[in-house]
C-alpha cells in the first residue's frame, strides 16, 4: 500500500521546497476544515450544557439499548464476514474456476449498491408480502424490523471489506507456498493455518477494523430495515438521528460523540498496528 | 378450562404492545404512554411497556403492510390505515367508526411558520407565491401533514372570488415551484426550516409550529394563520392482525379509548393539539389557539376519494410537480 511505501521516505519527487511545503499545507488545511472541524463541532455540542448533561444523557435506557444493540450487530456480523471474507479471497485467490470474475464482480455489489436499495431488497424478500416473508410470519420467525434484519443488512454492506483488502495480498503472494506445504504432505487446513493465515494476519485485521467502523456507523440499510422501535431496533446512527428530530441536541450529540469516539478507537488501532509492524506489513505485502 | 376463572390479564402479566406514529406525535406519546401505564396498573392489572415508532405517516403505514409488529397505530391521516386495511386485512375496513369522533382524539390544523418579524410579509396562502418567497414542506407521497398541507392550499385557492378546480389546480402549482426541498416527514422539514436556516414559511402542523417555537425560541420564529385552513384529523386503530393473546388485545384497546379520557385529552391540549374534552385541561393551554376557518376532509369527499384523485399514481400532485 502506498502509504507504507512512503514511510520509507525516499524522495520521488524532483519539485522545490517551496512546491511540495503548499502542496502539504493545502492538504492539511483541507483536513482540517473538512474532517476535524465537524469532528470538534460534534464534541462541542454534546458538552454544550457541560458533562454532567452529556453523561446524564447516555446514561438514558434509550441510550444505552442503542449502544448496546450497535455494539452486539457489530459483534456478530464482523467476525462473520471476516470467516466469509477468508473464504472467499482463499477461494478466488488459490483456486481457478469457472465464474470467478463473476464471483469478484459479486463481492464488490455491496459497494455499488446504495444502502437504501440494500435495506429495502430485504425487506422485498422478507417482508410480510413475499412467500418467504408470509413463510417466516407463519412460523414465528422475525427478521425484518427487528435484530436479525438489522444484522443481515450491516452483513450486506459491509461484506466486501475483508475480502477486499485479502485479494490484491494473497494474489501477489501466489500459491507457490501452500503448494510446498502440500508436497511435504500438511492437509489442506494444516497449509491454510500455517501458510495461508499467518502471510495475511495484517491484513485480515486491517480489513476487520474496517469494516467494524462500517458496521457501527451504518445508517441507510439499517434505517429502512430497522421499523424505529425506540430502545428495541435503534441503533446508535438511527437513535442519534431521532434524538436531532426531537430537538435533544446535547443527547444527539453526546451519542454521536461515543459513535465518534469508537471510530476514533479502531482508526487508531489502525495505526498502532501500521506502526509496530510496518516491517512485517511492507513484508508481506511486497512479498 | 376445568378449574374456570379465566381472568383476562393477570396482575403478574408483563405485556408490550408497539405504537406505529408520525411524525411530530413523539411528545404527546411520551407523555400519555406514561399516564396509560400508570392508569393500567392503578386498575389492577400487571405492568405494560408501550413501544414507539415515529416516522412519516405514509411510510409508517407502509412498514405496517411490510410486516412491523405494530398493535395500535396512530397516524396522520385515515388514508394511510385504510391503506393497510386494505393490503394486509389486519384492521376490519369500518375502523373509522369504532371510536369516537371518527377515530380521531385530537384534532389539529395547518398553519404557517415564519421567521421573526415576518420579513417576507406572508399572511394567507397567496402570498407563499410572490417572487423570491421559499416556503418548506414535505413530500405528500410519504407524509400525512404535507397532504394536509397540500389540501388546505387547495381549498384556499378553490375558495376565492372566481375560483374553480382549474384556479386551485394552477394556484398549487405555482406554489410547489417556491418549494425548494421535500423531506420525507413533518420533523425532517421543520429541521430544514428551524436548524438548517432553508426557507422563508414553513407549512407546519399547528402543534409541530408551536413546539419549534418552544424548543428554539420566540425570538426566531412567529406563527401565521392563514385565512382559510383544514381540519386535520389524526386518527388512531387497533391493528387486530397483529394481536398475539387476550392480555395483549385488552392493552391495545384501552390505551386506544383512553386517549378519549379527560386526563388524555388534557396532555393533547397541552401538546398543542385541538382535543376534544377540555374538563381536566390547563384553560390556558385551551384558549391559546385562535379560531380559524377549517375545512373538513368531507369537503374533498372523505380521504377514501382525495387519496387516489390528489396524491395517488398519476394524480394531481404528480402532475403538477413532474411540471416542475
Amino acid at each position: 500500500m502506498s502509504d507504507v511505501v512512503l514511510a520509507q521516505s525516499t524522495p520521488v519527487t524532483t519539485e522545490p521546497r517551496l512546491t511540495r511545503h503548499i502542496l502539504i499545507g493545502a492538504v492539511l488545511v483541507l483536513i482540517m476544515v473538512l474532517l476535524f472541524a465537524p469532528l470538534i463541532a460534534v464534541f462541542a455540542e454534546a458538552l454544550a450544557k457541560g458533562w454532567m448533561a452529556s453523561v446524564g444523557s447516555l446514561a438514558s435506557p434509550d441510550a444505552r439499548s442503542a449502544i448496546r444493540l450497535t455494539l452486539t450487530v457489530a459483534a456478530i456480523a464482523v467476525p462473520l464476514n471476516a470467516v466469509f471474507g477468508v473464504a472467499a479471497a482463499w477461494a478466488i485467490t488459490k483456486f481457478d474456476f469457472r465464474g470467478k470474475a463473476f464471483l469478484i464482480t459479486l463481492i464488490d455489489l455491496p459497494f455499488s449498491v446504495s444502502p437504501v436499495v440494500a435495506g429495502l431488497c430485504l425487506v422485498l424478500l422478507c417482508g410480510a408480502n413475499s412467500s418467504l416473508g408470509a413463510w417466516l410470519i407463519a412460523h414465528d420467525v422475525k427478521i425484518v424490523f427487528a435484530f436479525p434484519g438489522i444484522v443481515l443488512a450491516t452483513m450486506f454492506v459491509t461484506f466486501p471489506f475483508v475480502a477486499r483488502e485479502l485479494i490484491p495480498v494473497m494474489v501477489e503472494q501466489g500459491r507457490a507456498e501452500e503448494e510446498a506445504a502440500l508436497t511435504l504432505g500438511a492437509s489442506g487446513w494444516r497449509a491454510f493455518f500455517t501458510v495461508t493465515l499467518p502471510n495475511v494476519r495484517w491484513a485480515l485485521l486491517y480489513g476487520v477494523l474496517l469494516c467494524n467502523a462500517r458496521a457501527m456507523g451504518e445508517f441507510g440499510a439499517v434505517a429502512v430495515i430497522s421499523g424505529k422501535i425506540r430502545g428495541e431496533t435503534t441503533t446508535m446512527p438511527i437513535m442519534i438521528e431521532m434524538l436531532y428530530n426531537e430537538y435533544l441536541s446535547v443527547a444527539a450529540f453526546s451519542l454521536a460523540a461515543v459513535l465518534a469516539f469508537l471510530a476514533l478507537v479502531t482508526l487508531t488501532l489502525k495505526s498502532l498496528l501500521e506502526w509496530r509492524h510496518a516491517d512485517l506489513l511492507a513484508a508481506t505485502r511486497r512479498h | 378450562m376445568a378449574f374456570g376463572g379465566t381472568a383476562p390479564a393477570h396482575a403478574q402479566d408483563k405485556v408490550e404492545i408497539l405504537n406505529v406514529s408520525y411524525d411530530p406525535t413523539r411528545e404527546l406519546y411520551r407523555d400519555y404512554n406514561e399516564l396509560f401505564a400508570k392508569w393500567w396498573e392503578s386498575q389492577g392489572h400487571g405492568t405494560v411497556t408501550m413501544q414507539q415508532s415515529h416516522g412519516g405517516s405514509g411510510g409508517q403505514a407502509r412498514a405496517v403492510i411490510d410486516g412491523l409488529d405494530a398493535q395500535v397505530v396512530t397516524l396522520a391521516l385515515s388514508a394511510d390505515i385504510d391503506a393497510i386495511a386494505q393490503k394486509t386485512g389486519k384492521i376490519p375496513a369500518d375502523w373509522q367508526s369504532k371510536l369516537p369522533h371518527n377515530a380521531s382524539p385530537y384534532t389539529s390544523t395547518i398553519v404557517f411558520l415564519v421567521r421573526k418579524g415576518n420579513p417576507k410579509g406572508i399572511h394567507d396562502w397567496g402570498d407563499l407565491v410572490k417572487d423570491g418567497v421559499q416556503v418548506v414542506t414535505p413530500n405528500p407521497k410519504t407524509s400525512g401533514g404535507a397532504r394536509w398541507n397540500f389540501l388546505a392550499a387547495w381549498a384556499w385557492a378553490e375558495a376565492q372570488p372566481g375560483g374553480t378546480e382549474e384556479t386551485a389546480k394552477a394556484f398549487v402549482h405555482d406554489l410547489y415551484t417556491h418549494v425548494p426541498v421535500l423531506d420525507s416527514g413533518a420533523r425532517g422539514s421543520t429541521t430544514t426550516f428551524t436548524q438548517r436556516g432553508v426557507g422563508d414559511v414553513l407549512l407546519a402542523w399547528e402543534n409541530e409550529a408551536y413546539l419549534a417555537i418552544i424548543e428554539l425560541g420566540a425570538d426566531k420564529f412567529e406563527i401565521v394563520v392563514p385565512s382559510v385552513s383544514m381540519l386535520a384529523e389524526p386518527p388512531v386503530a387497533l391493528v387486530e392482525g397483529n394481536i398475539h393473546s387476550p392480555g395483549q388485545k385488552a392493552v391495545a384497546e384501552a390505551y386506544l379509548e383512553h386517549l378519549y379520557s379527560p386526563e388524555a385529552q388534557a396532555i393533547a391540549w397541552k401538546h398543542y393539539y385541538r382535543a376534544w374534552h377540555t374538563s381536566a385541561a390547563d384553560p390556558k393551554d385551551v384558549a391559546r389557539f385562535p379560531d380559524i376557518n377549517r375545512v373538513s376532509i368531507s369537503h374533498f369527499g372523505g380521504w377514501a376519494e382525495a387519496q387516489p384523485r390528489f396524491f395517488g399514481d398519476g394524480g394531481v400532485f404528480d402532475q403538477i410537480y413532474s411540471g416542475n
